[in-house]
């Protein structure tokens, strides 16, 4: 028995991780293109939440699980061009700065439009309750979500690895300037990959916002998960995201399997071990412009 | 700046702070006359009140609310002409954690010179804040923590806590679940939120556990950071209790109702503590079971219809929950206390307090405070949810249980006496 519980916990484990991978995928797109770590990230997950919970009732839950992030991508255009844009080549302290200030800005605006009390938000009754598998028990709409996420990354590595706009995405990661050489503005790459970025952290809001409290405060909640997820899996590094979301998720499972009081702590602790033995992360790349 | 500073120390009369009569009272040529003026101070100038609650973390939902208690009876007395004629000055502030509250409070005590402290829900930071309060001898009115420790082995003699406290909840929904056979011989698993207020939640349920013949088979600490709880549900569906019961805190109810309805809620849930907003915050078809509280809008009084609209009127249609009324009677008794004795001034308000004065609680029965361990004895309620489908807005799914204890017997029925407390 006790075997088919702790692997209860990983499978679970797994699917949270998946969740993670959402938030974290965004930030190390916008990190690995732009150079610049985007702390405002968690408040486009706020705002995805909020923009779900907002037209649920009208249209329903598909489409404002489709919509919300779509709004926030088109957010994220302006978020580009007025705020990033200017600090690409600046010291990144200036880019840390700015986006803490905005993560900030946008936590107060939530708070003026929609309340600093939490909103309520619920799933529909038909992907609502339990699936068993043998004896194990998981959640109908954890496992839904799976799906969506399997798709999304799909998507996102087949745009990135068998695309033009991929090639110059990654090429423009590894070396900007050589880019810019062979007469290819990045510029409007950059938006995009913003738009991609954090329109994926507000699909994450959208999609947990039926199970999880909607307040101004939830992005700073994600936001410290989604940063050790991109350390441990190491930056510029797709599959060193995916790799690092599944583990923390999964350790963390198996943590509340044995010492449950510990398991918020089992991040931490493998993202010291990880940057101990192995300080470029998982799958980390060694990127020339952060390395000259 | 300094110049400037000085122009406000330059009247003699009325409109003095404390902080001019004390820079006053330092200088040698003014020796003489400061008995005067700072009595002329006491009577005339505004009450000062230093207001700390939390604005932001797993509790900030609750203390927005709070704040909004107390400044609508700030601003209810300040309209109808103060206290004694004496405006009420209230300074609201966010109380991170016990370590900013204790140094905020600190700064309020000296810097700002305010009479008295009043607010918190963090027991943890409401402990800080009252070592601040005895060791500058100054009143501390606590106004939303639970645990029983502030009333007992931590309790101080300048500390007043208005709030039910945990052996209190525990006793409001056990009792209800002892109506409906829900607890003898019973296998109860539970979740605690990792802190002074959860652990003590915890040894309350345990000795009444214990008292009733149920069985604690499990319980899991949860640290008050964490929002996704699937694993601790598989945890709890391994371990096959009768019972949930949970000692979660702040938003942590939230997000465990909301994820086990997801997971189809697999046992009868109850809780010892959940507060209006965050039960409002759960949605439709999430919350279920019995869970206690001290106040809710739909409480059968006249004082509790009229308060609801007042705010509702004052902050654009909503709803006061739990912290809101709780805090905004906190003001009250304060302003109460004042008006009575004439007094900022600590010793004589803790001597009012002490004397068993009757406070209008907007319940059915009037409360007061216990000289013994300063805790404001009232009744308690027991909610539970309407059926699905027979309300229209989560804000009226809750159905308030009778008031505990029941008419005939003393309100301490509830409150157990014989506490580690000593003044």
């Amino acid at each position: 028995m006790e075997i088919v519980f702790l692997f209860e916990q990983v499978v679970n484990g797994l699917v949270l991780g998946g969740y993670y991978l959402l938030i974290a995928l965004g930030l190390s797109l916008i990190f690995s293109v732009g150079g610049i770590v985007n702390l405002s990230h968690g408040a486009f997950y706020a705002l995805g939440a909020y923009f779900f919970v907002q037209m649920v009732d009208t249209l329903g839950f598909g489409a404002a699980v489709v919509i919300s992030p779509i709004i926030v991508a088109f957010i994220g255009i302006a978020f580009e061009r007025f705020v990033l844009r200017q600090f690409y080549r600046e010291d990144p302290i200036l880019s840390l700065l700015v986006t803490f200030g905005l993560a900030l800005v946008m936590e107060q605006a939530i708070r003026m439009i929609w309340g600093a009390a939490p909103l309520p938000a619920s799933l529909p009754q038909a992907i609502r309750g339990p699936i068993f598998v043998g004896d194990m028990i998981f959640s109908k709409y954890r496992l839904l979500m799976l799906v969506v996420i399997a798709v999304v990354l799909a998507g996102i590595w087949i745009l990135l690895n068998k695309t033009s706009f991929g090639r110059v995405v990654r090429a423009g990661i590894q070396n900007p300037d050589m880019v810019a050489a062979l007469g290819i503005r990045l510029q409007p790459y950059m938006t995009a990959v913003v738009m991609l970025g954090v329109g994926l952290a507000a699909l994450g809001g959208a999609m947990f916002a039926p199970i999880t409290t909607v307040h101004p405060a939830m992005g700073s909640e994600i936001l410290t998960i989604a940063f050790v997820v991109v350390i441990i899996g190491g930056l510029g590094s797709f599959w060193g995201v995916v790799a690092a979301a599944l583990l923390v998720g999964v350790v963390r499972g198996a943590t509340v399997h044995f010492v449950p009081a510990a398991s918020e702590a089992s991040m931490y602790v493998l993202m010291f071990l990880v940057l101990l033995l192995r300080p470029r992360g998982l799958l980390g790349e060694s990127i020339e412009k952060f390395e000259s | 700046m300094k110049f400037q500073k000085n122009k406000y120390t330059s009247g003699v009369n009325g409109g003095m702070s404390r902080r001019s009569a004390l820079k006053l009272s330092a200088g040698a040529a003014a020796a003489t006359m400061i008995g005067a003026p700072a009595l002329v101070r006491a009577q005339t100038g505004p009450i000062r009140i230093g207001n700390l609650t939390p604005m932001t973390g797993f509790l900030g939902t609750l203390g927005v609310f709070a704040s909004k208690g107390a400044q609508l009876a700030a601003a209810e007395i300040n309209a109808a002409g103060g206290v004694n004629g004496r405006m009420i000055e209230m300074m609201s502030e966010d109380s991170i954690n016990p370590e900013n509250g204790a140094t905020k409070a600190q700064r309020m005590l000296e810097r700002d010179g305010v009479d008295l402290i009043l607010g918190e829900i963090s027991s943890a930071t409401a402990l800080a804040i009252s070592e601040v309060a005895t060791r500058n001898e100054k009143l501390f009115m606590a106004v939303g923590p639970r645990s029983d420790v502030l009333r007992g082995g931590r309790c101080s003699p300048y500390m007043f806590c208005t709030d039910i406290p945990n052996t209190v909840m525990v006793n409001a929904v056990g009792t209800a679940m002892k109506n409906q056979g829900m607890v003898d011989g019973k296998k109860f698993f539970t979740l605690t939120a990792d802190y002074v207020f959860g652990h003590d939640l915890l040894k309350a349920a345990k000795n009444f556990f214990d008292a009733n013949n149920a069985e604690l088979i499990g319980d899991e600490l949860v640290a008050t950071d964490v929002t996704d709880f699937s694993s601790f549900i598989l945890k709890i569906r391994q371990a096959k209790p009768d019972v949930l019961a949970l000692n979660l805190a702040g938003n942590q109810v939230t997000n465990f109702v909301k994820q086990y309805a997801e997971f189809g809620a697999p046992f009868p849930m109850i809780g010892f503590n959940l507060n209006t907003a965050d039960a409002w915050a759960a949605g439709v078809g999430n919350l279920s079971g019995t869970w206690p509280t001290p106040w809710l809008d739909t409480v059968d009084t006249d004082a509790t219809r009229g308060y609801v609209e007042r705010f509702r009127a004052a902050y654009d249609g909503q709803t006061p929950e739990n912290h809101s009324w709780i805090s905004y009677n906190a003001v009250k008794i304060v302003a109460q206390a004042i008006a009575e004795t004439g007094t900022a001034e600590t010793p004589a308000l803790i001597e009012y307090l002490e004397s068993g004065a009757e406070f209008d609680l907007m319940k059915h029965r009037k409360g007061y405070f216990r000289a013994d361990d300063h805790q404001l004895i009232q009744e308690a309620f027991s909610f539970s949810m309407k059926p699905d489908g027979s309300y229209d807005d989560v804000l009226n799914m809750l159905d308030l249980g009778p008031a505990v204890p029941g008419e005939g017997q003393p309100l301490e029925a509830i409150f157990p006496s014989g506490s580690e407390c000593t003044l």
